[in-house]
């Protein structure tokens, strides 16, 4: 059989530093302890909250470089991107850092599959330091993709909100001591006809289960070789439907399994079924996960980031919204 | 799984839309909303010179001034998530979505931002309620030429 979209990194490159920085509003985070940097002010100091998206991005790299002793000089790439229209915060923040840059764009599932292609270029020895990492700014995404931010509809539970976080991690070649990349799964899309774009979490929970599964026997792994399965940000509501589809697949569900958009703000209800953003899993795989690794506690997790690839425009013409989520596997030995 | 399979499994988890408590909730809010107008109507009525007619349009933009200065310090929102319809039906709930729109936009100035998408969301209620009383009112003319009723 062929392995499609299935990713072997036989050099294993590191995770040799994370640079987080995420809003005030975020203070409320189960995981607020862990970001790199915290600012005090929604807009960052900046004139618009698209420009507080750039800020932040760019503060990140900068917290990321400066933790491995480099300046952005030093760095081969920057792999970034966020959901905003033609992902203007990364390319403006690609234009302070001054780092050679391509945009990615995977939605919320960018977190993984800019550290897949950082991995992959590290892999060819094409680069020494790659950071790749994503970002999302609450007011920002929420004007463009629903309404303007004070308007006062009501939503549902279902409905997920969307994190001011910018996460990016420094990739290098391997390094001993450090979370290292091992393989990787590139998701297909999927679209099991879900509309609502207030229940994103049900519309992308079939995409973390197949790439999931995919990721379990095409790298002949079972979930027993995990310490912990982390998907991006399906929330309450979409993480019960991911277990159960993994569960009808005949995958043992455990308490290994969690996802980041339902733990980032703790119970909260004010945030109903959890965060969700590009930003949401970058900030918590990057810190939560990583510094468990380095820590000891995990030895071997799986990260499964999830995107939800509808527009404003898709959504209304009366699209369905098509997800995808990638895979990626970091062992610590 | 197919795509009605997965339409089930989605309805039976995800969350009911909790329907008696949000009409109880959008009663209260929409209430305490229109007993406001009602105490400012009575206001215009008894301090000024209006009539129950005449008071309506003072009543009105009075109750749009509200609304502005609780969009403006972010409580609006708070309302419209608790009250749902309650607070988006009355006036407080247009001027809502137009303020709303036009703090939104002022990044792009005030005649692209501010001037062309001010009326965003809320255009659709101004050109579907003129159509309506259009039509409504098409409909009295021809019962009152007709002498079904009277002005």
């Amino acid at each position: 059989m062929v392995a499609r979209g299935l990713l072997t990194f036989k050099t294993t490159p590191s995770i040799a530093a994370t640079g987080v920085t995420a809003g005030p509003l975020e203070k409320k985070s189960l995981f607020a302890e862990k970001f790199d940097k915290v600012y005090e002010d929604e807009r960052c100091g900046m004139k618009t909250n698209e420009h507080a998206h750039a800020k932040m991005m760019e503060d990140a790299c900068m917290i990321a470089l400066s933790k491995v002793d480099s300046v952005p000089s030093d760095a081969d790439f920057l792999l970034i991107g966020d959901l905003i229209n033609q992902m203007t915060p990364s390319n403006f923040a690609a234009k302070t850092v001054g780092i050679p840059y391509i945009g990615l764009f995977s939605a919320c599932a960018t977190s993984v599959s800019s550290l897949l292609m950082a991995a992959l270029l590290t892999e060819i020895g094409m680069s020494k330091c790659a950071i790749a990492g994503a970002s999302s700014q609450h007011n920002a995404v929420e004007r463009q993709f629903r309404y303007p931010n004070e308007y006062g509809g009501q939503k549902p539970d279902t409905a997920q909100w969307t994190v001011t976080a910018a996460g990016v991690a420094a990739v290098t070649p391997h390094k001993k001591g450090f979370p290292s990349i091992e393989c990787g799964t590139i998701g297909c899309v999927i679209d099991l006809g879900m509309t609502d774009p207030l229940n994103m979490g049900a519309a992308m929970a079939p995409a973390a289960a197949d790439t999931l599964i995919r990721h379990l026997t095409g790298h002949n792994k079972d979930v027993k070789d995990y310490d912990v399965i982390m998907t991006g940000d399906l929330g309450k509501t979409g993480f019960e439907l991911y277990k159960i589809l993994a569960g009808n697949q005949g995958i043992v569900v455990t308490k290994k399994f969690r996802d980041a958009g339902e733990e980032f703000y703790g119970a909260d209800a004010a945030f109903l079924s959890g965060a969700s953003g590009a930003g949401c899993s970058a900030a918590i795989f990057l810190t939560e996960v990583i510094d468990k690794m380095r820590a000891g506690d995990y030895k071997r997790v799986l990260l499964i980031a999830t995107g939800a690839l509808l527009s404003p425009l898709s959504f209304q013409q009366g699209d369905t919204i098509p997800c995808i989520a990638h895979a990626i596997e970091l062992t610590m030995k | 799984m197919d795509e009605k399979k997965y339409a089930k499994l989605e309805k039976d988890t995800s969350p009911k839309t909790p329907l008696m408590r949000n009409m109880i909730f959008a009663f209260l809010t929409g209430g305490t909303i229109c007993l406001v107008g009602q105490f400012v109507s009575l206001f215009y009525m008894t301090y000024f010179d209006f009539t129950e007619r005449t008071a309506s349009n003072p009543t009105v933009a009075t109750m749009i001034f509200f609304a502005m200065l609780l969009t403006g310090f972010g409580l609006y929102k708070k309302i419209g998530q608790f009250g749902g319809a309650g607070s988006a039906v009355p006036i407080t709930g247009f001027g809502n979505a137009v303020i709303s729109a036009a703090i939104e936009h002022k990044s792009e100035g005030y005649v692209l931002g501010v001037g062309g998408n001010m009326f965003k969301l809320a255009g659709s209620v101004i050109l579907f309620g003129v159509f309506s009383a259009f039509v409504v009112a098409l409909i009295k003319t021809i019962l009152v030429k007709l002498g079904v009723v009277s002005w």
